[in-house]
């Protein structure tokens, strides 16, 4: 078998729930336990660091509500992923994955949201205002509690699957909206500092704990999304149990 | 420290969701695995994890 064979061969096994239970079951101790050093040292490095010259001590507030933002977009990417898997390859996990997905964007969304308000309040004046980039993100966090009830609302699972997964890739759109909305609007909220093409515009000095903090969220993430993957494993295991359980009660009667 | 509140409030709200979300996370698992056992003990078993005819 050659090597791309054989890569092949190794994602189609995750394919199957039970070889999926247990890789979840091995890695998610090691990856609970790389979150917690990462955002130990994180937080650590966020409250050792000096206060800017311009923005004082609320800089720090930057360690949070920039890798919440960044999340709340790549949670959305992998949702997105998810949505063709379904669509396309009909992977039995890919449905499971974007389903997991959508209440941890919405979380990591309204942290984004409130974080920003806070930071907002002391540097701008205001809580919040209706910007193009606000207001992309505030759409984003409406289109997770969307996509949250549309599931839940569709009683058959693979008809809400595939809805809501069509859904999804419409929605894709707003990614690049919040990317690239301060760059094409004049808006209230300050351009691209870090990702942008003539590389960050932070001193290493701050950097250092929002690039170690990006690493702990990201990884908490991953730890959540494959913690709640398996629970709804675990679910749809139980409703197909129930379901066999009726069947051999009704022909019993 | 300057503006203290929002900086400890942005900290605070960003723990109290981190830790919500990975409590009622766990505690869905956690149900979830009660109800496959609860089944599992009332002889309920999916098809693959029944024992074959043959053994």
């Amino acid at each position: 078998m050659s090597e791309t064979s054989l890569a092949i061969s190794k994602i189609s096994d995750l394919a199957n729930p039970t070889r999926f239970l247990a890789l979840a079951q091995r890695i998610i101790p090691w990856m609970a336990a790389a979150t917690a050093i990462c955002l130990i040292i994180g937080l650590y490095l966020s409250f050792s660091t000096k206060g800017d010259y311009q923005q004082g001590e609320t800089v720090r507030i930057m360690y949070l509500h920039v890798p919440s933002a960044w999340l709340s977009m790549m949670c959305y990417t992998v949702m997105s992923i998810s949505a063709i898997g379904t669509l396309v390859w009909r992977h039995p996990l890919a449905d499971v994955s974007a389903k997991a997905a959508a209440p941890l964007g919405a979380a990591f969304t309204l942290l984004a949201l409130v974080t920003g308000s806070l930071w907002g309040k002391p540097m701008w004046g205001t809580w919040w205002v209706w910007d193009a980039r606000l207001t992309s993100v505030f759409i984003l966090f409406l289109m997770y509690l969307g996509l949250v009830a549309l599931n839940r609302a569709i009683d058959d699972p693979s008809r809400a699957a595939r809805v809501t997964a069509v859904l999804i890739l419409v929605g894709f759109v707003n990614i690049p909206i919040i990317k690239f909305s301060v760059d094409w609007w004049n808006t209230l909220h300050q351009p691209a500092s870090v990702v942008r093409l003539a590389g960050p515009a932070i001193d290493p000095e701050f950097l250092r704990p929002l690039f170690v903090m990006a690493i702990g969220f990201t990884l908490l993430f991953f730890t959540l999304h494959i913690m709640a993957m398996r629970n709804e494993i675990w679910r749809r295991r139980v409703a197909a149990q129930r379901r066999l359980a009726a069947r051999m009660a009704s022909r019993e009667d | 420290m300057a503006h203290a509140f929002y900086v400890y409030s942005s900290y605070g709200f960003a723990a109290f969701v981190t830790i919500a979300v990975t409590l009622w996370i766990w505690v869905d698992g956690r149900a979830r695995q009660k109800e496959l056992a609860a089944l599992q003990a009332s002889g309920i078993r999916r098809r693959s994890a029944r024992p074959k005819d043959s053994e």
